[in-house]
């Protein structure tokens, strides 16, 4: 034991002397586990939002049985359903405006809701009485009620002029969620009644037949709920963190290889004798790998506590991104658990090792008698570029093996995965390659030299420049499609909100007296209608818009595909436009006749258009108005949009406000609703700029350690050079030379990489994740931009190692001859 | 009868549905009454009418309990109750606005098992209530009404589903429903609590039980108890015990007792002959003497009693048909069949709360 102390701490005295290389390790390890666990934070956060929001009903309420035409199902048929027996119980969810945000308001039966629910324990609480008995109570999150701005007892009005029972603080309930009575949320919702869905206790068995014999072909089960809806539309935005967390990990991996080889370079003296005087190998090995352990839980931590702060930094754009784009409300608060912790280290654990594996195993098979050769193992570098080769090829061939027959995201993810991983391992192939065509133009004997060596010290840095190489193909991958998409977007928008003023009047009575007003005034060109109805196709939320027939649209809304005449179709009544998420959901194409689920009925009706809706996670239907009303009585019919003579928008804004004041629930023009659109997008990207960010800092960090280990390595190659009479500042500057050289090898091949990245997301991913595909754009400058940052990355690792280097005392370059070496 | 006055109250009333919380429920009871009507002496009980529901007033139960047997002779209890309780006084509002909350509770009770139900519903939806004429009380799928073409209670049907248990039952009878107390009305401490009390001990039962699947054909007596009140229950009165006994010979025997907080219980009772006529029992006329206590549900109770009657002569151990006969609702009791010997011999039902 005592022996195996000593032993401990003499392997440990190699980080004492080399306290850089400690540095490099340390920092790698945190840095992989900080982005890593970070990311798994901000998923965990929000996944915890998500599953408070679909407690409400309990995880038992998954099942519910809805309406098998309509949106509706009949307060008698739920009577009917318990008077046979049924454990069912009512909800009806609806989406209410306070001020300018939306919430969900749902209507709950807290004395049939299953246990096992959030409210469910409302039935035991002392509270129940207060929530039943008229007015009632609304239940909502903290962090709702400080988002509105309104302390406990307050009674919001929403937009239609309801006022809310008075609010109550819940901890159970989601952010973003109302819950109130059943017969409370019918007021509210304008749906005496009527419910969305009546949902089914764990034990409840789906017997159709009975089913049938009660309620006939109207009711049918329904395995999904609302929280499952949240969970399913941002699986691909917690996929794309997770996939930088990833990466940025991976990157973090290879500073730690590229440290711990070094160590154990620089220890095979060490190990070696040890192994002579009779230290067994199995303990030897124990004691490195225990070692590694330690580091990994050390560094580990402090990468734990580096995770909170960035995930705490981005929370507030993850969980404005998921809001805009999703309605999915998610806590402000990081809470911090167990698990994460403990998946963290495990993830810093088994890193360490794997990053050690390679460097064991080398001791494991060192000759103990053999002369200690540090640089042995660059000997190899032919048989190593090989293998990684062949190791190349065959990530590729996953990556197109996926590509071709995949579907989904995981395949989509898979494809960029294989083609990363397979041209990072390229890499230094492609760099040898382009060195030896270098080397050729080479005229005379200190040019030569220049490119030789570089290939020479290509080995040492081929991890750091492949983490330099998947940094940037991810920038400009994420660069071009970011960009593509704001492109795009802002482009869209222009088409798409071309009415001057939008707004939306308290209730339909309050709809018309407006219009009646606008009626009156010159500057008003045409009132147009927005009107709207929701509903489920096929499980998935739908809202059906009503518009009338105008050049507004006409000439202006863009359309992916249609038929001969879309527009006088849909005046017509003859087919509807659907939305590109739609489309591609269920399937369906411009000619195809699909069923939507009206007020009561099922609309058999033809697809003549297909619009992208960028950003909308939900499906989109646009008809003509007056059929909207036909299938949809009860549709919302407040929203209107208004074609204004120029420069006539904001005054009328300011006399609708003086003469409508609260009867308007929002009047806007069209800038604020083009900038409110694009502050949601700026949000979403602003996360995954922050990540890329990081992951080039990482990658940046890489390549300093890199040199700054090899530095010390570096003089046994150097010291004949300057033997030979160059002095130490021009090589130093050659040092700087040969590394912006690699570095702008590295950033010109990441620029294709980056784009065949950016085409898999934008062609791939994003078709999966948000149902629409993105125009595919260039944006050369930014490979510029890339390529400076390239070589700045490059410079800035450089730099320090350098000046060490022409700061080397004559006297260390001359014991390289002195030494064994 | 107070027992079904405590279960409905503590556990409907004022939002205190956790039956730990007992002692607040009573606390509620004896101070929230105001706008709800007033039991008072000299009220008329009226027939058919005072079948159906009183909205002006609390609280109100239907409370059915049957002593069972199959072929063999083998003894089994049923119960069902419907529960009603108004969250607030005043005129019933609309739909899911109704202030009404209904309760059920069913159970099946045998010496090798006791199992139990309970179910909620709002009023003013349909989902559960209580017509007068032709009486029909109902929540979800259980039922309690009269069969087709029969008038009050004469011949009704009972039926109630459990996730493991089910029962259909025939209960007929020619006997007028019996006043308790003075003319219907019951008083319930020395303060002046009351309720509005009848009961219909004299039903006839044949039926089937359903447990596990597996049918049991049964006959035997069963006893109603209607009770309607808006503050029954004095405010130190902690639990009550009360008894139902079919005794030999066709009369039947009502007892109770109110356990107060350091103060006597307040006792009460009433001696029914076969011919439906009822003598109240003095409070000091009562003897109720607990005897073994049993270990349920994590409490201890007396699950066996001594029972006397001073003026009748009547003096009877009791014991229960299964110790375990733990109502585990929202708000738990025990309620089961129990049989008895000593002077008297034959079965009936107990009730035990506030332990």
């Amino acid at each position: 034991m005592t022996s195996a102390f000593w032993i401990f701490v003499t392997l440990l005295g190699h980080w004492r002397r080399h306290p850089l290389n400690l540095a490099t390790l340390v920092a790698g390890l945190a840095i992989a586990t900080a982005l890593w666990s970070g990311v798994q934070a901000l998923n965990t956060q929000a996944r915890t939002s998500y599953d408070r929001a679909a407690a409400v009903l309990g995880d038992a309420a998954t099942a519910s049985i809805v309406a098998a035409k309509g949106a509706f199902v009949s307060e008698q048929d739920y009577v009917a359903l318990r008077r046979a027996g049924w454990k069912v119980s009512p909800v009806l969810e609806g989406t209410v405006r306070i001020g300018a945000a939306s919430y969900r308001l749902i209507g709950v039966e807290p004395l049939t809701v299953p246990s096992g629910s959030s409210v469910g324990g409302l039935a035991t609480s002392r509270d129940l009485e207060a929530f039943l008995k008229s007015p009632g109570r609304t239940l909502a999150s903290p962090e709702t009620l400080a988002e509105v701005g309104l302390s406990a007892g307050a009674t919001p009005r929403t937009d239609r002029g309801q006022a809310l029972p008075a609010l109550v603080g819940a901890e159970a309930v989601a952010p973003g969620l109302l819950v109130v009575d059943i017969g409370v949320a019918q007021r509210i919702l304008g749906r005496p009644g009527q419910l969305t869905r009546l949902v089914l206790g764990r034990d409840a068995t789906h017997d159709v037949g009975a089913l049938l014999a009660v309620a006939g072909d109207r009711l049918k089960f329904e395995d999904s709920s609302a929280g499952g809806d949240l969970a399913r539309l941002t699986d691909s935005f917690h996929l794309n963190l997770t996939a930088f967390g990833l990466l940025a990990f991976i990157v973090g991996l290879f500073i730690v290889h590229a440290s711990i080889g070094l160590a154990y370079e620089q220890r095979l003296g060490t190990v070696r004798t040890m192994r002579a005087i009779g230290v067994p190998l199995r303990l030897l090995m124990w004691l490195m790998a225990g070692e590694m352990m330690l580091f990994a839980l050390l560094a580990g931590s402090l990468g734990m506590v580096c995770g909170y702060v960035i995930a705490a930094a981005l929370l507030p754009d993850v969980a404005a991104s998921l809001d805009g784009l999703y309605g999915a409300h998610v806590s402000g608060h990081l809470a911090i658990e167990a698990r994460w912790w403990l998946s963290g280290l495990g993830m810093a654990v088994l890193g360490a090792l794997a990053a050690s594996a390679v460097s064991l195993a080398k001791v494991a098979h060192l000759p103990v008698l053999s002369v200690a050769k540090p640089l042995a193992w660059r000997e190899a570098q032919q048989a190593q570029l090989r293998r990684q080769g062949v190791l190349a090829g065959l990530s590729l061939v996953v990556a197109l093996l996926a590509f071709l027959t995949g579907s989904g995201l995981i395949a989509g993810f898979t494809v960029i995965a294989g083609v990363l991983l397979g041209a990072a391992l390229l890499l230094p192939l492609a760099l040898s390659a382009l060195l030896r065509l270098g080397e050729g133009t080479a005229k005379g004997a200190l040019a030569e030299w220049f490119w030789a060596d570089a290939r020479q010290q290509l080995s040492g840095l081929a991890l750091a420049l492949m983490a330099l190489l998947l940094a940037l193909s991810a920038n400009v991958g994420v660069g071009t499609m970011v960009e593509g998409f704001r492109k795009t977007f802002t482009g869209w928008l222009d088409e798409r909100l071309n009415s001057e003023v939008y707004f939306d009047a308290t209730g339909a009575a309050e709809g018309e007296r407006i219009v009646a007003w606008l009626s009156g005034r010159p500057e008003v060109v045409a009132v147009l209608p927005v009107w709207r109805a929701e509903t489920r196709i096929a499980g998935w939320p739908v809202d059906v818009i009503g518009t009338r027939d105008h050049e507004t649209y006409r000439g202006h809304f863009s359309l992916l595909s249609q038929a001969s005449d879309a527009w006088d179709k849909v005046r017509d009544g003859a087919g509807v436009l659907v939305s590109e998420q739609l489309a591609r959901r269920i399937g369906i194409g411009v000619g195809d006749t699909f069923a939507i689920p009206s007020h009561d009925d099922l609309w058999e009706t033809r697809v003549v258009g297909i619009y992208p809706d960028y950003g909308n996670p939900k499906g989109q239907v646009r008809v003509n108005v007056d059929h909207l009303v036909r299938h949809w009585p009860d549709a919302r019919r407040a929203a209107f949009s208004l074609r204004v003579l120029p420069g006539r928008a904001e005054p009328l804004i300011d006399a609708m406000e003086a003469e409508f004041g609260s009867s308007l629930a929002r009047v806007v023009d069209q800038a604020s609703v083009k900038a409110s659109s694009m502050r949601i997008f700026e949000k979403t990207f602003s996360v995954t700029g922050a990540l890329n960010s990081l992951t080039l800092v990482v990658s940046g960090i890489a390549l300093f350690s890199s040199l700054l280990t090899l530095s010390g390595l570096r003089l046994a190659q150097l010291a004949p050079v300057w033997a030979l009479g160059v002095p130490r500042l021009l090589l130093g500057k050659l040092e700087i030379g040969k590394l912006l050289v690699l570095a702008a090898i590295t950033a010109v091949l990441a620029v294709p990489l980056g784009l065949v990245l950016a085409w898999c997301l934008v062609a791939i991913v994003n078709v999966q994740a948000f149902g629409w595909r993105l125009p595919f754009h260039v944006f050369p400058a930014q490979w510029l931009v890339v390529f400076g940052l390239a070589l700045a990355t490059a410079f800035a690792a450089a730099v320090v190692p350098v000046i060490r280097l022409a700061r080397t005392a004559p006297q260390d370059l001359l014991k390289v001859f002195a030494n064994e070496r | 009868m107070n027992a079904r006055a405590i279960v409905a109250a503590v556990v409907i009333v004022a939002g205190v549905w956790c039956g730990r919380v007992a002692a607040q429920g009573f606390a509620g009871l004896g101070e929230q009454a105001a706008g709800f009507a007033d039991v008072v002496p000299g009220r008329e009980i009226r027939f058919p009418d005072d079948l159906g529901p009183h909205v002006d007033f609390r609280i109100e139960w239907w409370y059915v309990t049957a002593n069972l047997t199959d072929a063999d002779g083998k003894a089994f209890g049923v119960q069902w109750t419907l529960f009603r309780q108004a969250l607030a006084p005043g005129a019933e509002g609309e739909g899911w606005a109704n202030q009404q909350v209904w309760m059920g509770h069913a159970a099946i009770t045998h010496a090798g098992s006791h199992r139990f139900a309970e179910t909620l519903a709002r009023g003013g939806i349909g989902q559960a209530g209580v017509k007068a004429q032709p009486f029909k009380a109902w929540i979800d799928d259980w039922t309690f009404a009269s069969a087709d073409g029969a008038d009050g209670l004469a011949s009704t049907t009972l039926s109630a589903k459990g996730a493991d248990f089910s029962y259909a039952l025939n209960l007929k009878t020619t006997h007028a429903p019996v006043l308790q107390g003075e003319r219907g009305f019951s008083q319930k401490s020395e303060r002046g609590q009351a309720s509005y009390y009848y009961s219909q001990p004299f039903f006839n039962v044949s039926g089937t039980l359903t447990l596990d699947g597996r049918d049991v054909a049964v006959t035997g007596h069963a006893w109603m108890d209607r009770e309607w009140s808006s503050q029954p229950l004095a405010s130190d009165q902690k639990g009550w015990d009360w008894f139902s006994l079919h005794l030999p010979g066709g009369e039947k025997l009502m007892l109770f007792q109110l356990r107060s907080d350091g103060g006597a219980a307040f006792r009460s009772g009433s001696w029914i002959g076969a011919d439906g006529s009822m003598t109240s029992l003095a409070s000091d006329d009562i003897v109720l003497t607990a005897g073994a206590r049993h270990d349920v549900a994590g409490r201890s109770l007396p699950v066996a009693w001594t029972v006397e009657v001073k003026s009748r002569g009547l003096k009877i151990d009791t014991a229960p048909v299964n110790p375990q006969s733990w109502m585990g609702t929202i708000f738990p009791y025990w309620e089961g069949p129990i049989t008895y010997s000593g002077s008297h011999a034959g079965v009936g039902y107990l009730e035990m709360t506030g332990y």
